[in-house]
């Protein structure tokens, strides 16, 4: 686009998608292309009982009920809710008028919102080659039917198709009320769960199931305008709400089976290793214990419930094979450092002007970041429930990517991945925990060891915490250089392990391409700076890592707004003024007016109070927020936040408040005080005590004002998370005069 | 054998002196409101009241509370919703839910003790309950609120 003439292009996630070819779909066309095409493979006519329809994979009714289908997983941000509720917006149903099911796996549920991630422009960029790029993105993501929740891309996803998905229903349930009754569908309409005749007489849409399976689908449909919408865009009561307040709601943990026997596992916390021998004999008899298996990377024991089975697997004796990683977490710091070298160049992702000589041309300001390995740790911990039999598997268990729980289930026990049946589950947090496979592979070995037997897995915190693959570890060497009140260059190098690809690679797709979300953070920057090179490097033979809410830009964010920051400083500018003037996109510029105007921001604040702001996008989503600190005789006291987000619709506005207040509260919480480290191969952190993150008596206000300005709809999930450390780490400085460059910050002062 | 009153009812229950009433009450009774979150009092998932006082049930050996009344997030509005329980859905407070029944057993047993809380009171008492969603600002306003409902007695 005309403002941004240097952008550069990364490469695609996925690998290469041709870019070339292709129509420019518009996001209607998009939706109606993935409705009708999903269509012709909708996984739901295979399960119909007599007399019912389905139109698309979304929407099931029986002449008993309506069902309504989530494809994307709830792991508590609020999709379970919102999902039914976009194709009730057009088909006329109320809250209380169906029931929701999780999609199982199927490729009919792509996932059409990772489009713009993996297309190699920026979110702001609407150029034709861009739009032209989303769209072969889209085709390649229809080819490989991916279903996965993640990316903050489930709004993105399904605003479109949901909506479409249930006009089309709407209107072929019409279609069969006017074969029906013989009155012109057009003069029927629809309220309530019913087709209403023009002279007042309803039919239960529930009534017109037989009727509609014989008709073909209507796919020539209208989507409502905005003006008529009941629930979008309206404060409305999330459909969870209620059964999480009154303790009926069943998480995969509480779900109980006929039959089954609980499991525990002790597994080697060299991640990814072998065992090598055990010793069970104090286990063996203690109270409820049944049985002591023997699996690939440790032992499980059987027992009548699980608290029995934790105790017992504590006391088996194992011996672990070594890590391949090193034991000890300083060499982890000293593999990161020694990264910053051609032969790990991962990729150049941008270089505008001439970083050599800008840095030159000016004063050199330089800097060392480092973020730490941090854990996930939903409080649900991993579990499941799995039966195998000689024919096949079924699990019950939340997960992100429901083919790959096939696949990793099935490869560990040496069947095919459709030979799996999988059931999601209402998820107790995840962060990205639940796009890991650990408890769903450990889970295939112990019932398939127990064929015919339902086995309850349930991790104990402990071992959670052993097995968590945690986020990247990365460190930022960053230069820049300011004259004359101006920044004129910034090199921004990052090293880090690879966390999305590493996930890819366990699910069964690995790719040579450099990790696109080491790029996030560094390489989608809007600052007016003329000399700029983003780059990063791939660490290699560290610890597994993966996908952690915001991924790249939890560690990319803080060291580039940290940065930004100290160049402003050594600019002698107004933190929040100098990004908005250096700022190249009006709709971003407008979203750190409106947080400045929030916070009423007026400079320094003096009497040891401190403001720090940091904008960031991530997943398409543009982020500003204000921390305001007090340092006081305890510490540092965080007193209140700001943040402005732009979605491009706020779909679900109290929900959407809350999902920035919690990303707020993870991104400080785990900056002030969370990290993973390593000795003797195991991580020491094993429970809450040793990784707090933020409690109540930290929290501070956090005041929240979605903006509408963005062209397109966009997620909230993890946006929220990357400003927040680089605004409380400039509110710190900014109080006392202290730069803090490293997470977590309790390494360098105190906190209230 | 020990005996335990849950919700109102008498319970019979067969398991080992030191097994925590958590697991008594989810694996062996099939009451899953209180869930397993830290095992070691550090996330107050597992909070129950315990002849009406709010207790981590991960810490309580069943021998310990064996003849005691136990009420679980199930039973607390004694078959309607608890004014804390009206509070927590006008401010729509969970986001996974996981962490909500020890939060809200919690905030019912602190507005008995404090029936108008200050943010220092509610900072002092609801520190212990861990929410990894992060909805702590929610739980706060929903306390302010349901102290209204109850009228401050
Ligand atoms: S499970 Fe009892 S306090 Fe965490
Ligand atoms: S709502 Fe998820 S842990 Fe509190």
């Amino acid at each position: 686009m005309g403002e941004m003439p240097h952008l550069s292009r990364r490469s695609f996630v996925f690998g290469s998608v041709a870019v070339a070819s292709g129509v420019a779909f518009g996001q209607f066309a998009q939706a109606q292309q993935a409705v009708s095409s999903a269509a012709t493979t909708n996984p739901l006519a295979a399960g119909l009982g007599p007399h019912s329809v389905t139109f698309n994979p979304w929407v099931e009714i029986s002449p008993e009920r309506i069902t309504l289908i989530a494809q994307h997983a709830d792991k508590g941000q609020g999709v379970g809710s919102i999902q039914p509720l976009l194709i009730a917006e057009e088909l006329d149903l109320e809250p209380d008028q169906f029931e929701i099911r999780f999609a199982g796996p199927s490729p009919a549920y792509f996932n059409t919102g990772f489009a713009h991630e993996l297309a190699p422009f920026m979110a702001a960029d609407q150029s034709p080659e861009a739009e032209k790029a989303r769209a072969a993105a889209l085709e390649w993501l229809r080819k490989a039917g991916l279903q996965m929740t993640g990316g903050s891309s489930t709004i993105p996803d399904t605003y479109d198709k949901l909506r479409m998905a249930g006009a089309v229903t709407r209107e072929t349930l019409k279609a069969a009320a006017a074969k029906r009754t013989g009155v012109a569908a057009a003069d029927l309409r629809t309220e309530a769960g019913n087709v209403v005749l023009p002279d007042g007489t309803k039919i239960p849409y529930v009534a017109l199931s037989a009727d509609a399976a014989k008709i073909t689908p209507i796919a020539d449909v209208k989507l409502r305008e905005p003006s008529q919408w009941r629930f979008i865009g309206k404060p409305m009561e999330r459909l969870d709400i209620r059964s999480k307040v009154t303790g009926d709601m069943k998480f995969g943990i509480d779900r109980k089976m006929d039959g089954m026997v609980y499991a525990a596992v002790k597994l080697n916390p060299n991640k990814g290793q072998p065992i090598r021998s055990y010793d069970a004999s104090k286990a063996q008899s203690m109270p409820g214990v049944k049985k002591i298996l023997k699996i690939s990377n440790g032992i499980a024991v059987i027992a009548t419930n699980s608290w029995y089975a934790m105790q017992a697997a504590e006391r088996v004796d194992c011996t672990w094979e070594p890590s391949k990683y090193p034991a000890e977490q300083a060499e982890h710091w000293n593999v990161v450092a020694s990264s910053f070298a051609p032969q790990f160049l991962a990729k150049e992702w941008r270089h505008d002007g001439d970083i050599d000589t800008g840095l030159k041309d000016g004063t050199l300001v330089e800097a060392e970041y480092r973020a730490p390995y941090v854990g996930h740790q939903p409080l649900e911990p991993l579990n499941g429930i799995g039966i195998v039999t000689d024919t096949g598997m079924e699990i019950w268990a939340g997960h992100q990517t429901p083919q790959s729980v096939q696949y990793i289930a099935a490869t560990a026990i040496g069947m095919k991945p459709e030979q799996v049946t999988f059931h999601n589950e209402w998820m107790g947090g995840s962060f990205g925990h639940r796009l890991e496979f650990e408890n769903i592979r450990v889970l295939a070995e112990i019932a398939n060891q127990l064929r015919g037997t339902p086995v309850k897995l349930v991790f104990s915190r402990e071992q959670d915490f052993l097995q968590d693959i945690p986020r990247q570890i990365a460190m930022g060497r960053y230069r820049g250089s300011v004259k004359d009140g101006k920044i004129i260059a910034a090199d921004f190098q990052v090293a880090a392990t690879a966390p999305f690809k590493e996930l890819l690679a366990r699910m069964g797709a690995p790719s040579n391409d450099p990790d696109g979300q080491l790029a996030v953070g560094i390489w989608n920057v809007y600052y007016d700076i003329p000399n700029y090179r983003a780059t990063s490097f791939e660490v290699q033979g560290l610890s597994p890592s993966t996908t952690w809410r915001s991924v790249g830009a939890s560690a990319n964010g803080f060291f580039t707004e940290s940065f930004i920051d100290e160049l402003i400083h050594a600019a002698g500018l107004d933190p929040l003024m100098a990004r908005i003037q250096m700022c190249k996109i009006p709709i971003y510029r407008k979203l750190m007016e409106t947080v400045g105007e929030m916070a009423d921001w007026k400079g320094p604040l003096g009497s040891g109070k401190g403001r720090g702001v940091a904008f960031v996008e991530s997943f398409g989503t543009s982020v500003a927020e204000i921390v305001e600190v007090t340092m006081t005789d305890f510490g540092i006291k965080i007193d209140k936040v700001w943040v402005a987000a732009d979605v491009g619709k706020v779909v679900d506005p109290v929900n959407f408040e809350n999902l920035v207040q919690g990303g707020v509260v993870w991104g400080l919480g785990h900056a002030m005080n969370c990290e993973l480290t390593y000795a003797k191969g195991a991580v020491q952190q094993t429970n809450y005590h040793h990784h707090e993150a933020m409690r109540m008596y930290q929290c501070p206000v956090i005041e929240v004002r979605g903006l509408e300005n963005d062209y397109t709809v966009r997620g909230i999930g993890e946006p929220p998370v990357p400003p927040a450390a680089p605004a409380l780490a400039n509110a710190i400085f900014a109080a006392t005069g202290k730069r803090i460059r490293e997470m977590p910050f309790n390494k360098f002062i105190d906190f209230v | 054998m020990f005996m335990l009153t849950v919700n109102g009812l008498k319970r019979q229950i067969d398991v080992v002196p030191e097994m925590p009433l958590l697991w008594v009450l989810r694996d062996e009774l099939g009451i899953t409101s209180p869930k397993y979150g830290c095992g070691i009092a550090q996330c107050g998932a597992c909070t129950v009241q315990i002849d009406g006082v709010a207790v981590r049930s991960c810490q309580a050996r069943m021998a310990d509370v064996a003849g005691k009344a136990i009420t679980t997030l199930e039973a607390v509005g004694n078959g309607k919703l608890h004014p804390v329980q009206e509070a927590w859905i006008e401010h729509q407070v969970p986001q996974c839910g996981y962490c909500q029944a020890g939060q809200i057993i919690q905030a019912i047993s602190l507005l008995e003790t404090i029936p108008q809380p200050t943010d220092e009171d509610i900072n002092e008492v609801m520190s212990g309950n861990l929410c990894r969603c992060g909805t702590y600002e929610r739980i706060r306003a929903a306390i302010h609120a349901a102290a209204e409902k109850m009228g401050g007695k």
